[in-house]
């Protein structure tokens, strides 16, 4: 009877001494079954455990984001695996656009060559496609790089306060070449359905040509022409949303020391914490080990209890269906 | 040429003879205080959501009221870009924070402890804290200047514990019968267990000021050992799905790591979503998790969370 109370006793501590090692860091944390990106509910994509996400939800339902990134076949293993395990996630719809359709991965191939130069012919061919084949899945067409990270319930919120029919476009604002500026490429930018309808009609007629692969220069003329305006994306306090570098630029660097950026940022260049607005959209030059880590960030790690203190209000609500006054944020003294 | 050689192999077994003693006296000295259970090791967690649900709006601003942290980081003049960026960012947010130092810094106010020895600095330290604080603050949190520390996500933790019993929480490691805890993932002790540190500290058998018997003990093993003989034992703090909340490593590392061992799950198995601690960072990675952890969130979603936290007057990072 002692031997078996000692078994026991030994097993007991066995299993212990097991249970440490199973959590002395993340190698053997037991994971579940990794869910089909594909096929998931509008809940799962807007998601934060442990939140309450209703108005989260409701954004999702009613500003459609349909994303299409900028990718290759030499960069879909490297980069573009890392964008669809993070902020792809929660966008209504996601495209890879690439001049060559991967079975092993959800691509559109596109009828164009690879190469810095050809940048514009793949942009001009992934909004015509995403022109007539998915128009009517979304209110809003954003582009990105597949180095870019973008904040995709942030983008929303900007967007709830336009609708689509209104011929606009938002992105990081570039002021030279353009009058009415034109936005970063790297940093992403999105049409509103107007503006879609306006870009690929003005290649219908001739009206935009291809005259430069500077895609995102190109397309800022094309808007321009087109009556498209370039929208002001900061946030309610003046900070900018959309970064064309990673976070740790913006805020520790001088930026208005830089070579070109002072050249080309269209609003005064804030410095340290006034570089990021709270609710930032996107950056860019993000690494794969970084699309992780603004993920754990921005959804995941947070302090509990604490009351930030910039909470702005979702202003467009009024416009549209009625909203449950308690998921209205206050907005909050400075 | 023979006599030499045997002289050598009779000090070869000599000095191996005297290895094998000294040891077998160390592990008797260690193990002193411990009881049978060797594979013991003591995990501690965070509080549960029924611990936290209906309480009204003065409940909450009382109860996050009464956790009342004061931090310690130890400092070194070569840490002067790391010391900066502790203070500009999460010490802000500790209830009081002070840099204990091994000499004064002109740049800087400090406590000055006047020496370079880490194990000195950490003694040193806890008494001055103990002296001056034991009134005013119930748990104590050490931390060195490469560390970023969650102090909301620390005063969660230890909501429903009671700093009056002898609590010392962290990343803990175990090293043969010791379990310590690792204190670049920062240490946490109630006002129980430094009053009993401080009690220890005046005996020079249990806990003497130069280390170990023969070789020196790391300073965080040191602290556990003299711990241990007032009854005090470490604990790993963990979240509700059991990942570690103190980590000795920065989230980067941990972000590698698990790209490379569970590539489809790196986010939700890497790091828990209530970490406390990462370590390892430089000045500028401080302000990234500053502005990561404090003001870059996702719009739209809303936490009912128990405890009420403002931000700190007079900064504009958090």
């Amino acid at each position: 009877f002692s031997f078996l109370l000692l078994y026991l006793q030994f097993f007991q501590v066995n299993h212990r001494s097991i249970e440490y090692q199973g959590w002395k860091g993340p190698q053997e944390v037991s994971s579940p079954t990794p869910c089909s990106k594909q096929d998931q509910s509008p809940t799962e994509s807007v998601a934060i455990v442990s939140g309450d996400n209703a108005t989260a939800a409701e954004l999702y339902s009613k500003v459609r984001i349909l994303c299409w990134v900028m990718t290759g076949p030499s960069n879909l293993e490297t980069k573009a695996r890392h964008v669809q395990a993070t902020w792809a996630r929660h966008c209504n719809v996601v495209l890879f656009m690439s001049s060559v359709q991967d079975d092993g991965f959800p691509t559109v191939g596109l009828d164009v060559k690879e190469g810095r130069d050809q940048l514009y012919w793949k942009t001009i061919r992934a909004f015509q496609y995403v022109h007539q084949h998915y128009l009517e899945q979304a209110d809003w067409f954003l582009k990105a790089d597949d180095d870019t990270f973008v904040v995709l319930d942030n983008l929303r919120w900007l967007l709830a306060n336009h609708t689509p029919e209104e011929p606009v476009y938002f992105g990081k604002r570039f002021k030279p070449f353009v009058k009415q500026s034109y936005m970063s490429g790297g940093a992403g930018y999105v049409l509103s359905k107007e503006a879609l309808r306006r870009f690929v009609e003005g290649f219908r007629t001739q009206v935009c040509t291809h005259t430069s692969p500077v895609e995102d220069l190109e397309l800022g003329k094309c808007m321009e022409k087109m009556g498209v305006q370039a929208g002001d994306s900061r946030d309610t306090q003046g900070q900018e949303t959309f970064h064309p570098f990673p976070p740790e630029r913006h805020l520790t660097e001088n930026l208005q020391l830089d070579y070109y950026y002072p050249t080309y940022s269209f609003y005064p260049i804030l410095l340290g914490a006034q570089s990021c607005s709270d609710l930032s959209i996107s950056f860019h030059y993000v690494s794969p080990e970084e699309m992780y880590l603004l993920e754990y960030l921005s959804r995941h790690l947070r302090p509990y209890g604490y009351q930030p203190r910039y909470q702005p209000a979702l202003t467009a609500w009024n416009r549209t269906a009625a909203l449950n006054p308690k998921d209205r944020v206050t907005p909050a003294a400075l | 040429m023979i006599s030499e050689s045997s002289s050598f192999v009779k000090g070869m077994v000599l000095g191996g003879l005297f290895c094998v003693f000294v040891t077998l006296i160390g592990h008797i000295k260690m193990g002193h205080g411990t009881k049978a259970q060797h594979h013991e090791h003591h995990h501690i967690q965070a509080p549960n959501k029924e611990d936290v649900s209906n309480l009204s709006e003065g409940e909450r601003m009382e109860l996050s009221h009464s956790i009342r942290v004061y931090c310690i980081i130890l400092v070194k003049p070569k840490d002067l870009g790391n010391w900066a960026a502790v203070k500009e960012t999460w010490s802000k947010h500790c209830d009081k924070a002070e840099f204990y130092s091994s000499e004064s810094v002109k740049v800087f106010d400090s406590v000055v402890l006047n020496t370079n020895d880490v194990w000195m600095m950490v003694r040193n330290a806890y008494k001055l804290a103990y002296e001056r604080y034991k009134d005013e603050y119930n748990w104590f949190f050490l931390a060195h200047p490469t560390t970023f520390a969650v102090i909301e996500n620390l005063k969660y933790f230890l909501l429903k514990k009671d700093a009056s019993q002898p609590f010392y929480i962290g990343h803990t490691v175990k090293s043969g019968e010791l379990e310590y805890v690792d204190d670049d993932g920062g240490i946490v002790l109630s006002i129980e267990s430094l009053k009993r540190l401080s009690k220890i500290f005046e005996d020079p058998d249990k806990c003497p000021e130069q280390g170990g018997l023969i070789w020196k003990l790391s300073e965080d093993k040191q602290l556990a050992v003299c711990l241990k003989y007032t009854g005090v034992f470490a604990e790993n703090a963990e979240d509700s799905e059991g990942k570690d909340v103190f980590n000795t490593k920065s989230v980067g590392s941990l972000i590698k790591e698990a790209m490379a061992n569970h590539p489809q799950q790196v986010v939700e198995g890497c790091c828990s979503d209530m970490a406390i601690t990462f370590n390892g960072l430089a000045p500028n990675h401080m302000h990234v998790m500053m502005y990561g952890v404090y003001r870059l969130r996702a719009y739209g979603h809303n936490f009912k969370d128990a405890l009420v936290f403002l931000p700190p007057a007079g900064s504009d990072n958090d």
